[in-house]
Protein backbone atom coordinates (compact mmCIF):
# COMPACT_ATOMS: atom_id res chain seq x y z
CA UNK A 1 0.00 0.00 0.00
CA UNK A 2 1.17 3.50 -0.77
CA UNK A 3 0.50 6.26 1.71
CA UNK A 4 -0.74 9.52 0.22
CA UNK A 5 -1.35 12.90 1.80
CA UNK A 6 -3.68 15.08 -0.25
CA UNK A 7 -4.05 18.87 -0.14
CA UNK A 8 -6.80 20.19 2.10
CA UNK A 9 -9.09 21.27 -0.76
CA UNK A 10 -9.08 17.78 -2.25
CA UNK A 11 -9.65 16.14 1.13
CA UNK A 12 -12.78 18.23 1.54
CA UNK A 13 -13.89 17.54 -2.01
CA UNK A 14 -13.59 13.79 -1.47
CA UNK A 15 -14.67 13.85 2.16
CA UNK A 16 -11.37 12.38 3.32
CA UNK A 17 -10.13 12.89 6.86
CA UNK A 18 -6.40 12.32 6.83
CA UNK A 19 -3.77 10.22 5.11
CA UNK A 20 -5.02 7.57 2.69
CA UNK A 21 -3.56 4.28 1.49
CA UNK A 22 -3.97 3.12 -2.09
CA UNK A 23 -2.87 0.10 -4.06
CA UNK A 24 -1.90 1.15 -7.59
CA UNK A 25 -2.50 -1.18 -10.48
CA UNK A 26 0.72 -2.24 -12.20
CA UNK A 27 3.99 -0.43 -11.59
CA UNK A 28 4.05 1.99 -8.61
CA UNK A 29 4.17 5.29 -10.45
CA UNK A 30 2.66 8.67 -9.66
CA UNK A 31 0.19 8.19 -12.50
CA UNK A 32 -0.83 4.75 -11.18
CA UNK A 33 -1.25 6.08 -7.64
CA UNK A 34 -3.43 8.93 -8.86
CA UNK A 35 -5.39 6.50 -11.01
CA UNK A 36 -6.08 4.44 -7.87
CA UNK A 37 -7.08 7.57 -5.94
CA UNK A 38 -9.48 8.63 -8.72
CA UNK A 39 -11.01 5.18 -8.85
CA UNK A 40 -11.74 5.20 -5.14
CA UNK A 41 -12.71 8.89 -5.00
CA UNK A 42 -14.37 9.82 -8.32
CA UNK A 43 -14.82 13.41 -7.13
CA UNK A 44 -11.06 13.83 -7.58
CA UNK A 45 -10.97 12.83 -11.23
CA UNK A 46 -8.99 15.32 -13.25
CA UNK A 47 -7.99 17.45 -10.26
CA UNK A 48 -4.33 16.37 -10.13
CA UNK A 49 -3.60 15.17 -13.65
CA UNK A 50 -5.36 16.50 -16.71
CA UNK A 51 -8.12 14.23 -17.96
CA UNK A 52 -6.87 14.05 -21.51
CA UNK A 53 -3.06 14.12 -21.31
CA UNK A 54 -2.66 12.63 -17.82
CA UNK A 55 0.00 15.26 -17.26
CA UNK A 56 0.36 17.08 -13.96
CA UNK A 57 -1.69 20.22 -13.46
CA UNK A 58 0.61 23.21 -13.48
CA UNK A 59 -0.08 24.18 -9.85
CA UNK A 60 0.02 20.69 -8.36
CA UNK A 61 3.29 19.33 -7.02
CA UNK A 62 4.47 15.94 -5.84
CA UNK A 63 6.93 15.52 -2.97
CA UNK A 64 8.36 12.40 -1.34
CA UNK A 65 11.38 11.64 0.80
CA UNK A 66 12.29 15.34 0.94
CA UNK A 67 12.49 15.39 -2.83
CA UNK A 68 10.44 17.33 -5.35
CA UNK A 69 9.13 14.82 -7.87
CA UNK A 70 6.94 17.33 -9.69
CA UNK A 71 9.08 17.44 -12.80
CA UNK A 72 9.35 13.67 -13.02
CA UNK A 73 7.41 11.86 -15.67
CA UNK A 74 4.17 10.72 -13.98
CA UNK A 75 4.97 7.31 -15.43
CA UNK A 76 8.27 7.07 -13.57
CA UNK A 77 8.62 4.78 -10.58
CA UNK A 78 8.16 6.14 -7.05
CA UNK A 79 11.05 5.90 -4.55
CA UNK A 80 11.37 2.59 -2.73
CA UNK A 81 10.58 4.22 0.64
CA UNK A 82 7.20 5.29 -0.75
CA UNK A 83 6.54 1.94 -2.36
CA UNK A 84 7.40 0.21 0.92
CA UNK A 85 5.08 2.49 2.88
CA UNK A 86 7.86 4.04 4.95
CA UNK A 87 7.28 7.51 3.50
CA UNK A 88 4.12 9.10 2.12
CA UNK A 89 3.64 10.67 -1.28
CA UNK A 90 2.69 14.28 -0.68
CA UNK A 91 0.43 15.89 -3.24
CA UNK A 92 0.65 19.64 -2.75
CA UNK A 93 -1.14 22.66 -4.10
CA UNK A 94 1.71 24.90 -5.23
CA UNK A 95 2.38 27.87 -2.99
CA UNK A 96 0.99 30.94 -4.70
CA UNK A 97 0.15 34.15 -2.99
CA UNK A 98 1.57 36.86 -0.83
CA UNK B 1 -46.72 30.73 0.03
CA UNK B 2 -44.12 31.77 -2.50
CA UNK B 3 -40.48 32.15 -1.60
CA UNK B 4 -37.37 33.40 -3.30
CA UNK B 5 -34.01 31.67 -3.38
CA UNK B 6 -30.93 33.59 -4.48
CA UNK B 7 -27.99 31.49 -5.62
CA UNK B 8 -24.73 33.39 -5.42
CA UNK B 9 -21.43 32.24 -6.84
CA UNK B 10 -18.41 34.01 -5.39
CA UNK B 11 -14.63 33.93 -5.56
CA UNK B 12 -14.53 31.83 -2.39
CA UNK B 13 -17.61 29.65 -2.43
CA UNK B 14 -21.35 29.57 -3.06
CA UNK B 15 -24.08 31.05 -0.90
CA UNK B 16 -27.82 30.46 -0.85
CA UNK B 17 -30.09 33.23 0.39
CA UNK B 18 -33.75 32.55 0.99
CA UNK B 19 -36.75 34.67 1.98
CA UNK B 20 -40.50 34.47 1.82
CA UNK B 21 -42.48 36.55 -0.65
CA UNK B 22 -42.15 39.67 1.47
CA UNK B 23 -38.41 39.52 0.85
CA UNK B 24 -37.61 41.48 3.96
CA UNK B 25 -35.82 38.80 6.03
CA UNK B 26 -33.13 36.68 4.45
CA UNK B 27 -31.53 33.50 5.68
CA UNK B 28 -28.03 32.98 4.32
CA UNK B 29 -26.49 29.52 4.00
CA UNK B 30 -22.91 28.88 2.99
CA UNK B 31 -20.22 28.98 2.03
CA UNK B 32 -20.64 25.82 -0.01
CA UNK B 33 -17.41 24.62 -1.64
CA UNK B 34 -15.49 27.05 0.56
CA UNK B 35 -12.32 28.44 -0.91
CA UNK B 36 -13.17 27.56 -4.51
CA UNK B 37 -14.22 29.95 -7.24
CA UNK B 38 -17.86 29.39 -8.04
CA UNK B 39 -18.45 30.93 -11.41
CA UNK B 40 -22.11 29.97 -11.53
CA UNK B 41 -24.83 28.30 -9.51
CA UNK B 42 -28.24 27.85 -11.06
CA UNK B 43 -31.45 25.88 -10.80
CA UNK B 44 -33.57 23.93 -13.24
CA UNK B 45 -36.75 25.72 -14.32
CA UNK B 46 -38.34 22.28 -14.60
CA UNK B 47 -37.36 21.18 -11.09
CA UNK B 48 -36.31 23.99 -8.74
CA UNK B 49 -34.74 21.50 -6.33
CA UNK B 50 -32.23 20.51 -8.99
CA UNK B 51 -29.25 22.83 -8.80
CA UNK B 52 -25.95 22.84 -10.63
CA UNK B 53 -22.73 24.61 -9.71
CA UNK B 54 -19.49 25.29 -11.53
CA UNK B 55 -16.60 24.99 -9.07
CA UNK B 56 -13.12 25.91 -10.18
CA UNK B 57 -9.62 26.39 -8.89
CA UNK B 58 -6.39 27.43 -10.54
CA UNK B 59 -4.76 24.51 -8.74
CA UNK B 60 -7.21 21.67 -9.23
CA UNK B 61 -9.23 22.65 -12.28
CA UNK B 62 -12.93 22.24 -12.90
CA UNK B 63 -15.41 20.44 -10.68
CA UNK B 64 -19.12 20.19 -11.41
CA UNK B 65 -21.61 19.87 -8.58
CA UNK B 66 -25.25 18.88 -8.55
CA UNK B 67 -27.90 19.06 -5.85
CA UNK B 68 -31.27 17.29 -5.93
CA UNK B 69 -32.60 18.93 -2.77
CA UNK B 70 -32.32 22.64 -3.35
CA UNK B 71 -28.74 22.90 -2.20
CA UNK B 72 -28.90 21.04 1.11
CA UNK B 73 -26.63 18.30 -0.20
CA UNK B 74 -24.37 18.17 -3.22
CA UNK B 75 -22.47 15.58 -5.18
CA UNK B 76 -19.89 15.86 -7.91
CA UNK B 77 -20.81 14.96 -11.45
CA UNK B 78 -18.63 14.62 -14.51
CA UNK B 79 -16.00 17.33 -14.95
CA UNK B 80 -14.51 16.12 -18.24
CA UNK B 81 -15.05 18.59 -21.05
CA UNK B 82 -13.28 17.29 -24.13
CA UNK B 83 -13.41 19.24 -27.34
CA UNK B 84 -14.67 17.23 -30.26
CA UNK B 85 -12.08 16.10 -32.76
CA UNK B 86 -8.80 17.93 -33.08
CA UNK B 87 -9.50 21.31 -31.50
CA UNK B 88 -7.20 23.42 -33.67
CA UNK B 89 -6.41 27.00 -32.76
CA UNK B 90 -7.99 30.34 -32.00
CA UNK B 91 -6.33 33.73 -31.86
CA UNK B 92 -4.40 34.94 -28.86
CA UNK B 93 -4.42 38.59 -27.70
CA UNK B 94 -1.63 39.45 -30.13
CA UNK B 95 -3.26 37.71 -33.07
CA UNK B 96 -1.06 34.61 -32.97
CA UNK B 97 -2.60 31.16 -33.07
CA UNK B 98 -3.18 29.43 -29.74
CA UNK B 99 -4.45 25.85 -29.26
CA UNK B 100 -7.91 25.45 -27.81
CA UNK B 101 -7.58 24.47 -24.15
CA UNK B 102 -10.37 23.90 -21.64
CA UNK B 103 -10.06 26.10 -18.56
CA UNK B 104 -13.40 26.46 -16.78
CA UNK B 105 -17.17 26.49 -17.00
CA UNK B 106 -18.47 30.05 -16.94
CA UNK B 107 -22.18 29.46 -17.24
CA UNK B 108 -24.65 26.60 -16.86
CA UNK B 109 -28.04 26.79 -18.53
CA UNK B 110 -30.51 24.03 -17.62
CA UNK B 111 -33.20 23.10 -20.12
CA UNK B 112 -36.55 24.76 -19.65
CA UNK B 113 -38.33 21.40 -19.70
CA UNK B 114 -36.01 18.66 -18.47
CA UNK B 115 -33.84 18.91 -15.34
CA UNK B 116 -31.42 16.33 -16.71
CA UNK B 117 -30.63 18.37 -19.82
CA UNK B 118 -28.26 21.27 -19.44
CA UNK B 119 -25.75 23.32 -21.35
CA UNK B 120 -22.37 24.57 -20.22
CA UNK B 121 -20.54 27.54 -21.68
CA UNK B 122 -16.82 27.15 -21.21
CA UNK B 123 -13.44 28.81 -21.66
CA UNK B 124 -11.80 28.39 -24.19
CA UNK B 125 -15.09 29.17 -25.83
CA UNK B 126 -17.30 26.20 -26.58
CA UNK B 127 -20.76 24.93 -25.78
CA UNK B 128 -21.32 21.55 -24.14
CA UNK B 129 -24.53 19.65 -23.50
CA UNK B 130 -25.43 16.98 -20.98
CA UNK B 131 -28.52 14.80 -21.29
CA UNK B 132 -27.99 12.91 -18.04
CA UNK B 133 -27.86 15.51 -15.32
CA UNK B 134 -24.17 16.24 -15.76
CA UNK B 135 -22.92 12.64 -15.76
CA UNK B 136 -21.48 13.12 -19.25
CA UNK B 137 -20.84 16.01 -21.59
CA UNK B 138 -20.56 16.35 -25.36
CA UNK B 139 -19.54 19.39 -27.28
CA UNK B 140 -21.92 21.03 -29.74
CA UNK B 141 -18.86 21.57 -31.85
CA UNK B 142 -20.43 23.13 -34.91
CA UNK B 143 -20.30 26.42 -33.04
CA UNK B 144 -16.56 26.29 -32.50
CA UNK B 145 -15.68 24.66 -35.80
CA UNK B 146 -17.76 27.10 -37.80
CA UNK B 147 -15.99 29.18 -40.38
CA UNK B 148 -15.19 31.90 -37.85
CA UNK B 149 -13.94 29.89 -34.86
CA UNK B 150 -10.26 30.13 -35.68
CA UNK B 151 -10.53 33.93 -35.68
CA UNK B 152 -11.97 34.27 -32.19
CA UNK B 153 -9.78 35.95 -29.62
CA UNK B 154 -10.09 36.38 -25.86
CA UNK B 155 -11.31 39.37 -23.95
CA UNK B 156 -9.61 40.42 -20.76
CA UNK B 157 -11.41 37.66 -18.88
CA UNK B 158 -10.43 34.97 -21.37
CA UNK B 159 -12.04 33.45 -24.45
CA UNK B 160 -15.23 32.54 -22.68
CA UNK B 161 -18.72 31.49 -23.67
CA UNK B 162 -20.61 33.25 -20.90
CA UNK B 163 -24.22 33.62 -22.04
CA UNK B 164 -26.69 30.94 -23.13
CA UNK B 165 -30.31 31.84 -23.87
CA UNK B 166 -32.87 29.16 -24.66
CA UNK B 167 -35.87 30.29 -26.68
CA UNK B 168 -39.00 29.25 -24.73
CA UNK B 169 -41.10 29.21 -27.90
CA UNK B 170 -38.69 27.30 -30.10
CA UNK B 171 -36.71 24.49 -28.50
CA UNK B 172 -34.31 24.39 -31.45
CA UNK B 173 -33.25 28.02 -31.12
CA UNK B 174 -30.34 28.86 -28.81
CA UNK B 175 -28.36 32.07 -28.48
CA UNK B 176 -24.85 32.24 -27.06
CA UNK B 177 -22.37 35.05 -26.53
CA UNK B 178 -18.60 34.85 -26.46
CA UNK B 179 -16.00 37.36 -25.35
CA UNK B 180 -14.52 38.58 -27.58
CA UNK B 181 -16.16 36.98 -30.60
CA UNK B 182 -19.77 38.10 -30.41
CA UNK B 183 -23.24 36.60 -30.43
CA UNK B 184 -24.27 33.43 -32.27
CA UNK B 185 -27.55 31.65 -32.94
CA UNK B 186 -28.62 28.17 -33.87
CA UNK B 187 -32.08 27.35 -35.21
CA UNK B 188 -31.59 23.59 -35.27
CA UNK B 189 -30.58 22.68 -31.75
CA UNK B 190 -26.89 23.27 -32.29
CA UNK B 191 -26.20 21.53 -35.59
CA UNK B 192 -25.51 24.83 -37.34
CA UNK B 193 -24.63 28.26 -36.01
CA UNK B 194 -24.22 31.68 -37.45
CA UNK B 195 -22.86 34.94 -36.08
CA UNK B 196 -25.55 37.52 -35.31
CA UNK B 197 -23.57 40.71 -34.93
CA UNK B 198 -24.90 43.01 -37.64
CA UNK B 199 -25.24 46.49 -36.23
CA UNK B 200 -22.49 46.09 -33.65
CA UNK B 201 -19.73 48.66 -33.93
CA UNK B 202 -16.47 48.19 -31.98
CA UNK B 203 -13.61 50.63 -32.41
CA UNK B 204 -11.10 48.28 -30.80
CA UNK B 205 -11.03 45.79 -33.68
CA UNK B 206 -9.50 46.32 -37.14
CA UNK B 207 -12.89 46.39 -38.86
CA UNK B 208 -15.31 47.99 -36.38
CA UNK B 209 -18.27 46.39 -38.19
CA UNK B 210 -16.75 42.92 -38.56
CA UNK B 211 -18.90 39.80 -38.53
CA UNK B 212 -17.10 38.55 -35.39
CA UNK B 213 -14.61 39.95 -32.90
CA UNK B 214 -16.96 42.03 -30.76
CA UNK B 215 -16.71 41.85 -27.00
CA UNK B 216 -20.31 41.07 -26.13
CA UNK B 217 -20.61 41.11 -22.35
CA UNK B 218 -24.13 39.82 -21.87
CA UNK B 219 -27.45 39.07 -23.59
CA UNK B 220 -30.91 39.14 -22.04
CA UNK B 221 -34.36 38.09 -23.21
CA UNK B 222 -37.91 38.21 -21.88
CA UNK B 223 -39.64 34.83 -22.25
CA UNK B 224 -42.83 36.41 -23.61
CA UNK B 225 -40.96 38.12 -26.45
CA UNK B 226 -38.02 35.86 -27.24
CA UNK B 227 -37.35 37.50 -30.59
CA UNK B 228 -36.39 40.68 -28.72
CA UNK B 229 -32.86 40.56 -27.36
CA UNK B 230 -30.92 43.06 -25.31
CA UNK B 231 -27.14 43.28 -25.23
CA UNK B 232 -24.58 44.91 -23.01
CA UNK B 233 -21.50 45.10 -25.17
CA UNK B 234 -18.05 46.19 -23.95
CA UNK B 235 -19.23 49.65 -24.89
CA UNK B 236 -22.83 50.19 -26.05
CA UNK B 237 -26.19 48.81 -25.00
CA UNK B 238 -28.06 47.36 -27.94
CA UNK B 239 -31.37 45.79 -28.88
CA UNK B 240 -32.54 43.43 -31.60
CA UNK B 241 -36.19 42.92 -32.54
CA UNK B 242 -35.56 40.01 -34.87
CA UNK B 243 -33.64 37.39 -32.95
CA UNK B 244 -30.29 39.03 -33.47
CA UNK B 245 -30.47 39.48 -37.23
CA UNK B 246 -29.95 43.18 -36.75
CA UNK B 247 -28.98 45.23 -33.69
CA UNK B 248 -29.39 48.89 -32.94
CA UNK B 249 -28.00 50.98 -30.13
CA UNK B 250 -30.25 51.98 -27.24
CA UNK B 251 -27.66 53.59 -24.95
CA UNK B 252 -29.60 56.86 -25.13
CA UNK B 253 -29.02 59.04 -22.07
CA UNK B 254 -26.91 56.55 -20.08
CA UNK B 255 -24.03 58.38 -18.40
CA UNK B 256 -21.67 55.71 -19.73
CA UNK B 257 -22.64 52.71 -21.82
CA UNK B 258 -19.82 50.48 -20.66
CA UNK B 259 -20.93 47.71 -18.34
CA UNK B 260 -21.41 44.01 -17.89
CA UNK B 261 -24.85 43.05 -16.57
CA UNK B 262 -28.21 43.52 -18.28
CA UNK B 263 -31.59 42.01 -17.46
CA UNK B 264 -35.30 42.31 -18.17
CA UNK B 265 -38.21 42.86 -15.77
CA UNK B 266 -40.18 39.67 -15.12
CA UNK B 267 -43.54 41.06 -16.27
CA UNK B 268 -42.68 44.02 -18.48
CA UNK B 269 -40.74 42.91 -21.56
CA UNK B 270 -39.68 46.47 -22.36
CA UNK B 271 -38.38 47.29 -18.90
CA UNK B 272 -34.66 46.64 -18.76
CA UNK B 273 -31.85 47.19 -16.29
CA UNK B 274 -28.14 47.90 -16.62
CA UNK B 275 -25.41 48.97 -14.22
CA UNK B 276 -23.20 51.49 -16.01
CA UNK B 277 -19.50 51.14 -15.26
CA UNK B 278 -17.14 54.03 -15.88
CA UNK B 279 -14.98 52.55 -18.63
CA UNK B 280 -12.95 49.59 -19.78
CA UNK B 281 -9.99 50.84 -17.73
CA UNK B 282 -12.00 51.92 -14.68
CA UNK B 283 -14.20 49.00 -13.67
CA UNK B 284 -16.23 50.86 -11.07
CA UNK B 285 -19.31 53.05 -11.09
CA UNK B 286 -19.11 56.59 -12.42
CA UNK B 287 -18.28 59.14 -9.71
CA UNK B 288 -18.18 56.40 -7.05
CA UNK B 289 -21.99 56.24 -7.04
CA UNK B 290 -23.62 52.86 -7.56
CA UNK B 291 -26.62 53.39 -9.81
CA UNK B 292 -28.81 50.92 -11.61
CA UNK B 293 -30.38 52.37 -14.71
CA UNK B 294 -33.86 51.34 -15.79
CA UNK B 295 -35.54 51.90 -19.11
CA UNK B 296 -39.28 51.32 -19.29
CA UNK B 297 -39.34 51.97 -23.01
CA UNK B 298 -37.06 49.20 -24.18
CA UNK B 299 -34.04 51.47 -24.24
CA UNK B 300 -32.82 54.98 -25.04
CA UNK B 301 -34.68 56.63 -22.16
CA UNK B 302 -33.06 55.67 -18.87
CA UNK B 303 -33.62 56.66 -15.26
CA UNK B 304 -31.15 56.28 -12.43
CA UNK B 305 -32.23 54.10 -9.51
CA UNK B 306 -30.30 55.11 -6.42
CA UNK B 307 -32.49 54.73 -3.35
CA UNK B 308 -30.67 52.47 -0.91
CA UNK B 309 -27.52 52.20 -3.03
CA UNK B 310 -24.23 53.83 -1.98
CA UNK B 311 -23.86 57.20 -3.65
CA UNK B 312 -20.31 58.01 -2.67
CA UNK B 313 -16.99 56.18 -2.32
CA UNK B 314 -18.28 53.07 -4.07
CA UNK B 315 -15.76 51.39 -6.35
CA UNK B 316 -17.16 47.92 -6.89
CA UNK B 317 -18.01 46.24 -10.17
CA UNK B 318 -21.09 44.24 -11.15
CA UNK B 319 -20.09 41.31 -13.31
CA UNK B 320 -21.99 39.98 -16.31
CA UNK B 321 -23.72 37.04 -14.63
CA UNK B 322 -24.42 38.84 -11.36
CA UNK B 323 -27.91 40.23 -11.99
CA UNK B 324 -31.26 38.46 -12.05
CA UNK B 325 -34.95 39.00 -11.35
CA UNK B 326 -37.63 37.09 -9.45
CA UNK B 327 -41.11 36.44 -10.82
CA UNK B 328 -43.28 37.58 -7.92
CA UNK B 329 -46.07 40.04 -8.71
CA UNK B 330 -43.95 42.92 -7.56
CA UNK B 331 -40.85 42.01 -9.48
CA UNK B 332 -37.64 41.70 -7.49
CA UNK B 333 -34.29 42.72 -8.98
CA UNK B 334 -31.01 41.41 -7.55
CA UNK B 335 -27.36 42.03 -8.26
CA UNK B 336 -24.06 41.17 -6.64
CA UNK B 337 -20.88 43.21 -6.54
CA UNK B 338 -17.18 42.55 -6.48
CA UNK B 339 -17.26 44.10 -3.02
CA UNK B 340 -19.31 41.20 -1.72
CA UNK B 341 -22.68 42.90 -1.47
CA UNK B 342 -25.90 41.50 -2.85
CA UNK B 343 -28.48 44.22 -3.35
CA UNK B 344 -32.16 43.43 -3.76
CA UNK B 345 -35.17 45.44 -4.74
CA UNK B 346 -38.70 44.14 -4.21
CA UNK B 347 -40.28 47.04 -6.10
CA UNK B 348 -38.83 46.75 -9.58
CA UNK B 349 -35.78 48.78 -8.68
CA UNK B 350 -37.36 51.80 -7.02
CA UNK B 351 -35.55 51.03 -3.76
CA UNK B 352 -32.73 48.72 -2.75
CA UNK B 353 -31.46 46.89 0.31
CA UNK B 354 -28.22 44.98 0.85
CA UNK B 355 -29.31 41.44 1.70
CA UNK B 356 -25.68 40.36 2.08
CA UNK B 357 -22.89 42.79 2.70
CA UNK B 358 -19.56 41.09 3.26
CA UNK B 359 -19.38 38.08 0.97
CA UNK B 360 -16.36 37.38 -1.23
CA UNK B 361 -16.48 39.07 -4.66
CA UNK B 362 -19.73 37.98 -6.30
CA UNK B 363 -19.35 36.31 -9.68
CA UNK B 364 -22.94 35.29 -10.35
CA UNK B 365 -26.46 35.73 -9.05
CA UNK B 366 -29.39 33.53 -10.03
CA UNK B 367 -32.86 33.84 -8.57
CA UNK B 368 -35.45 31.11 -8.17
CA UNK B 369 -39.09 31.93 -7.47
CA UNK B 370 -40.44 29.01 -5.49
CA UNK B 371 -44.13 28.15 -5.16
Amino acid sequence: MIRVILPAHLKVLANIGGEIDVEPKGEPTIAAVIGAIEERYPALRGTMLHHDTRMRRAMVRFYACNTDLSQSDPASLLPDAVVDGDEPLLIIGAIAGG
Amino acid sequence: MSAVRVLAGTKKGAFILQADAKRDRWKIDGPFFAGWEIYHVTGSPADPQRLYASQNSSWFGQVMQRSDDGGQTWRTVNNEFSYAGTPGTHQWFDGTARPWEFKRVWHIEPSLANPDVLYAGVEDAALFRSDDGGESWRELDALRTSSTGSTWHPGAGGLCLHTILLDPKDSQRIYVAISAAGAFRTDDGGANWRPINRGLHSEYIPDPNAEVGHCVHRLAMHPAKPQVLFMQKHWDVLRSDDGGDRWYEISGNLPTDFGFAIDVHAHEPDTIYVVPITSDREHFPLDGALRVYRSKSGGNEWEALTKGLPQEHCYVNVLRDAMDVDRLDSCGIYFGTTGGQIYASSDSGDSWTAIARDLPPVLSVEVQTLE
